[in-house]
Order: C-alpha cells, then sequence, then structure tokens
C-alpha cells in the first residue's frame, strides 16, 4: 500500500495553493458580506485548466481522476476559501459525469468545452420541496411536445442558479403511476436556463453566502430533444452516476475546511498569551486541537480510499457515503473548536473561523444528511433491513 | 536561440528553515522543496522570450539527487520544452556547478543563459558571474529588465542608486532580479503535457567535471534571538536612551 501522493497529484495540490494565494482573507470575508459570487476564483480556475480536471481529454480536460479532484478541492478549501471558493466551481468539477458517461459524442462536444473553458457555469436541479432525499418522488413534469419537452414544475436548494447559463435538470416524464418501478418515468437534461420561462428566487442563509442557493420555479421551459441525457425514463440510473464522486469532493472540501480551521486555531493558541504564557501551553487548549487533527486525518485517508475505489472502478458508495459523514463531523467539531479556542474573538468575524463554523454545517447536511448515511451502511453493509 | 534556464531545487521560501543538531547544515529531510524563486523568474523571462518568437527552444537544467527532476518538471509545465538532470549527491558548490554549465552549454550551445542571481539556501549569487567567466561570454547580472534586438541584449540593471543599461553581444548570461517578472501559475494542461516532455539525465563524470568541494561550512547556526524591547514614556525618555544606551545619537 503506498499513501504518498504522486508527483502529479503533488503539482495539483502545489499549484492550487498557490492561485488560491491571490484570494486573501479579506476577499472571502467580503464575499460573504456582501452576497457577492466569487467570479475572480471560477475565472483564475478556468484560465488554468482547472475545472476540467476529471473530464476527458478528448474534450478539454485533463482525464485525471477523483482522487486528483479531492485533492484540488480540498486545496481551496483549505486555503481559507472554505465552502464559499469550493461550492463556486464544485458543481462544475464533478456534476456533468452523467454527461461524460451517457451522452452521445455530440452531446460531449457542446456540452463540456464551454463548461471547462469557463464560459458557462452550470446549476444541478434535483432537489424539490417535497422530495429531498426521497428523490424518485419529485413532482416536476417535462411533457414530450414533438421535437421538444415542456417542464412545469419546482426545485429548491440549487446551488449557483443566479450565475448559471445552464442546468442539468432531473424531471418525470412518465407519471409515477404510470410506470412499474418509481425509479423509472425519470429523464435527464442538460440545457440552456431560459429565464424567461424559469424564475430564481434566493434565499437567505446561515453561511456560504457569496454562492448563492435558490429556489427555482419553472413554468414552461422548453428543452429541445437533443438535450436529454441518456435514454427516457432512464435518468435517476443516470444521475446515481455523479453521487459518489460529489460525496468524495464535498468530503475532501469539509477536511480542507477543518484544517483550515485548526491552522488559526494552532496560531491563536501560540501567539495568545494569558497569566504570562501562551493559551496553548495549557492542555485543555492543546488536546482538543490535537484531536481535531486526528480526527481529520482519519477522516483524509478514508475520503483517499472512497476515491480510490472509485478511480479505479470498484464499489464506492459505502466509502464516499463513510468518508462524507466522518469529513463532515470532523470538520465541524475543528471548526467548533477553533472559535472556542478564540474565545469571545472567535465570536468577531475579522478572525474568520466564526464563517468557517457556519460553512462546516454544509457538508454535515448536504448533498445527503448523516442519517440516511447511517441507513446506507446499516443496510448495505450490515444488512440490517430497511428502516425507512 | 537556444535558452538555457538553470533550476535549483531548494527548501520552499514559505517553510521556516531549521539548523541540525549538529550544526552541519540545515535540514532538509521531509520538508518541502520548490524552485529557487529567482530561477522561476527565469524561467518565466524564457518562456516570454518564446511568445515573442525571440527563443525556439527552452531547456531547463538541474544539478543535484534524483528529485531535482520534479524541479525540472516544474519548469517544463511553465513552458520549457526539455530538461537536463546532472544527477549527483555531492555537495554541488557554485564553481562545480558553474563548470557543469559550461559543458552543457558547450554542447547544447545556446545563445544565452538566464540564472537566478543567487539561490535561497546558501545566498552565494556566484554561478552566474563563474559560469560567464568560464565561457568568456558577456553577462548582465541583476537584471530587472530585459529585451533582445537581433545580437544584441539590452538589459536594465539594479545597482546602488538607480538603474543601469547596459548593451550585450549574445551569448550572454544573464541573471534575474525580483523585478524582472512576476512568474505564471502552471495550468492543468500544461502540468499534464510536462509529464510527457523528455528529460535527459548525465552524470558529472560523464562531462568531465570534477565536482570536489572546495569549500567548508565550518558550523551553521541559529541567529541569536531577539532580545524584547522596552516601551518608553516620553520623547525625552526615549532621546536619553538613544544616547546613554544605544549609545547612536
Amino acid at each position: 500500500m503506498d499513501f504518498a501522493l504522486t508527483e502529479a497529484q503533488e503539482a495539483v495540490r502545489d499549484n492550487i495553493t498557490r492561485i488560491c494565494t491571490q484570494f486573501d482573507d479579506a476577499y472571502w470575508r467580503k464575499a460573504d458580506r456582501e452576497v457577492r459570487f466569487p467570479h475572480e476564483l471560477h475565472a483564475a480556475m478556468a484560465e488554468g485548466g482547472w475545472l476540467g480536471i476529471c473530464m476527458p481529454v478528448e474534450y478539454g480536460g485533463a482525464g485525471l481522476g477523483i482522487t486528483e479532484a479531492a485533492i484540488m478541492m480540498q486545496a481551496i478549501a483549505q486555503s481559507g476559501a472554505g465552502m464559499s471558493g469550493a461550492s463556486a466551481i464544485h458543481m462544475n468539477i464533478f456534476g456533468l459525469n452523467p454527461v461524460v458517461v451517457f451522452g452521445t459524442p455530440e452531446q460531449k462536444a457542446r456540452m463540456l468545452p464551454p463548461l471547462i473553458a469557463g464560459q458557462e457555469k452550470a446549476c444541478f436541479g434535483v432537489t424539490e420541496p417535497d422530495a429531498g432525499l426521497d428523490t424518485t418522488a419529485i413532482k416536476t413534469r417535462a411533457e414530450r411536445h414533438g421535437d421538444r419537452y415542456i417542464v412545469h414544475g419546482q426545485k429548491i436548494w440549487t446551488s449557483t442558479a443566479q450565475v448559471a447559463d445552464k442546468i442539468l435538470l432531473l424531471a418525470r416524464t412518465t407519471p409515477a403511476d404510470q410506470v412499474a418501478k418509481k425509479t423509472e418515468g425519470l429523464s435527464l437534461f442538460y440545457t440552456t436556463l431560459d429565464r424567461a420561462k424559469v424564475e430564481v428566487r434566493h434565499i437567505d442563509k446561515m453561511g456560504r453566502a457569496a454562492v448563492d442557493s435558490n429556489q427555482v420555479f419553472f413554468d414552461g421551459l422548453e428543452i429541445p430533444l437533443e438535450d436529454r441525457i441518456g435514454p427516457e425514463g432512464q435518468g435517476f440510473r443516470t444521475i446515481l452516476h455523479g453521487m459518489n464522486p460529489e460525496r468524495i469532493l464535498i468530503a475532501a472540501e469539509a477536511i480542507g475546511l477543518g484544517l483550515c480551521a485548526l491552522e488559526r486555531a494552532r496560531r491563536y493558541a501560540t501567539e495568545r498569551r494569558v497569566f504570562g504564557r501562551p493559551i496553548g501551553q495549557n492542555q485543555s487548549i492543546q488536546h482538543p486541537l490535537a484531536e481535531c487533527w486526528m480526527e481529520l486525518q482519519a477522516a483524509s485517508l478514508m475520503t483517499m480510499n472512497a476515491a480510490w475505489a472509485y478511480d479505479t472502478g470498484r464499489d464506492a458508495g459505502a466509502l464516499a457515503n463513510t468518508a462524507k459523514y466522518l469529513a463532515a463531523e470532523a470538520g465541524f467539531k475543528s471548526c467548533t473548536q477553533a472559535v472556542m479556542t478564540h474565545g469571545g474573538m472567535g465570536y468577531a468575524q475579522e478572525f474568520h473561523v466564526e464563517r468557517y463554523l457556519r460553512e462546516s454545517l454544509i457538508p454535515r447536511i448536504a448533498p445527503v444528511s448523516r442519517e440516511l448515511v447511517l441507513c446506507h451502511i446499516a443496510e448495505r453493509v450490515l444488512g440490517l433491513p430497511k428502516s425507512y | 536561440m537556444k535558452i538555457l534556464v538553470p533550476v535549483k531545487r531548494v527548501v520552499d521560501y514559505n517553510v521556516k528553515v531549521r539548523v541540525k543538531s549538529d550544526g552541519t547544515g540545515v535540514e532538509t529531510a521531509g520538508v518541502k522543496m520548490s524552485m529557487n524563486p529567482f530561477d522561476e523568474i527565469g524561467v518565466e523571462e524564457a518562456v516570454r522570450l518564446k511568445e515573442k518568437g525571440v527563443a525556439t527552444e527552452i531547456i531547463a537544467v538541474s544539478l543535484g539527487v534524483a528529485a531535482c527532476a520534479e524541479t525540472i518538471r516544474t519548469a517544463l509545465a511553465m513552458g520549457a520544452d526539455r530538461g537536463i538532470l546532472v544527477e549527483s549527491d555531492a555537495d554541488l558548490q557554485p564553481l562545480a556547478v558553474a563548470k557543469l554549465l559550461k559543458a552543457i552549454a558547450d554542447k547544447e550551445q545556446p545563445g544565452l543563459i538566464i540564472l537566478g542571481k543567487q539561490a535561497i539556501d546558501d545566498d552565494m549569487s556566484a554561478t552566474g558571474q563563474m559560469l560567464a567567466a568560464l565561457l568568456g561570454w558577456s553577462q548582465g547580472t541583476f537584471a530587472s529588465e530585459l529585451t533582445v534586438d537581433g545580437g544584441n541584449l539590452t538589459v536594465k540593471r539594479e545597482v546602488d542608486g538607480g538603474m543601469e543599461t547596459i548593451v550585450l553581444t549574445l551569448p550572454s548570461i544573464v541573471t534575474t532580479d525580483l523585478r524582472l517578472n512576476e512568474p505564471r501559475y502552471a495550468s492543468l494542461p500544461n502540468i499534464m503535457k510536462a509529464r510527457k516532455k523528455p528529460i535527459e539525465t548525465v552524470k558529472p563524470e560523464e562531462l568531465g567535471v570534477d565536482v570536489t568541494p572546495r569549500l567548508t561550512v565550518v558550523s551553521v547556526a541559529e541567529p541569536p534571538k531577539r532580545q524584547a524591547g522596552v516601551k518608553v514614556g516620553s520623547v525625552a525618555e526615549l532621546v536619553a536612551k538613544l544616547k546613554t544606551e544605544a549609545k547612536v545619537i
């Protein structure tokens, strides 16, 4: 077993870290306060060809794996960009995997290069107000009318829809009562987000204000036939191809955020003097930080293990879920401990850790809840009866 | 015109260096290593000259342990065309490096060699000048601007008290100062391409150079710790202290 990064993986980490030095703490604090999308980071990543890290070489990508993408996303989050930086490009990195796997050569040639070049941004429309994790219960309808589909319905938690040009959309093409299994009758589309037929409503939220989350209302959006990805009715199967990579990447982002918070806490504990000595000399301060480091390391190994399984074609479901669970918890704990280490200053925005803490809730909640991860492990790994 | 760019593998500039416990040098085991920042400026300048159509080929050379190939790879990702690794576990000092580079220059016949003005590890600032002397070429050291015009090279140099502009006849040696340019970030496609570019490995013996060290490091020690200062209550007290204690006025 070789745990060392390859030369290419080190190059990914080092170059991303260097690019991110252009975007300092003040940049991210301002983006959060002003609810402003980090276009400059997105542009820098596009310019360097990084958005295509795991896209096929023939369409302008680098043809690397989810392992390298995870290293990249961790480095972005760890730079101080946190989830604000990671989420700004997250969807563009792995989201079009269904197009890579199920798209026709014509679709790949049309859809992938503009995304990789940063000329188009994409968002992801799956979750609905009445169908969160119960994906097959979605109600958004795409009705076939000759050579096009017409969409009516509603999505929620669609990140980056304010700035996106394209949407990867899951909609029901056959009503649920007319299919044998509820996983059937759903279709996947990658199409232009035509704002004349789509209303995007911003959701004010706890953290990561820089990257918008939205409610999206579809009122007669027309989708040409050639924008459907894969066979009609097989959209659920198609979209599953993006789920494990997403969990692996979000795990890496949570670890990056946790390490970033831990480094701030370490620095503060070294510099801050009370009773004539640095507070980091007290075991009550240093032991929790040591614990955070260990838990982040363990989660990191799990994440790399899951990425390796995915990249080598192994079953990555349980590993990716476990990585996402452990990384989210370790990241959250580390951010919490960073605030506590700073004491009152941790509550002040000037010290940044409160922003990290607000962002660290995201990987705990999305893209799948802790509870459903536990259900997955109980059912699929331990063989216990399905509970829901 | 071919351009030769020597690149040195040094402790990364972000790393806080630590002196080895036996005082023979600084700790490099398990420490992050990178390309000397001044050499990075050299690579960038060469790449810009190639983009302007002045240079036709850029050769990155590194001298030292096998891991120096990684430093060459970084230069290749920035835009160098091929690499030469002079592999040696010996302590390569400036004169030995200059002799090895001369041997490579004799073979490759570059029109220009761009070196960093110094390496951030030993701060010798010697190799470029020695190489110019060994080759008998013109040299423009501490360059902050560089223009090639036919067979001439105009170099703006940062000297005490201002800027000096000199015109050199090619072939030449240039050493880079900090303000010559701002090196680019390697793009992912170029990092991928760099993995396929060739790196040739040679040994000092094959180049007929004796690399035996001529300098001996007697000891390496940390600089003395800075003592805490004192706060003064008034200007009068400050002046008094400057006179009687610091004795600077």
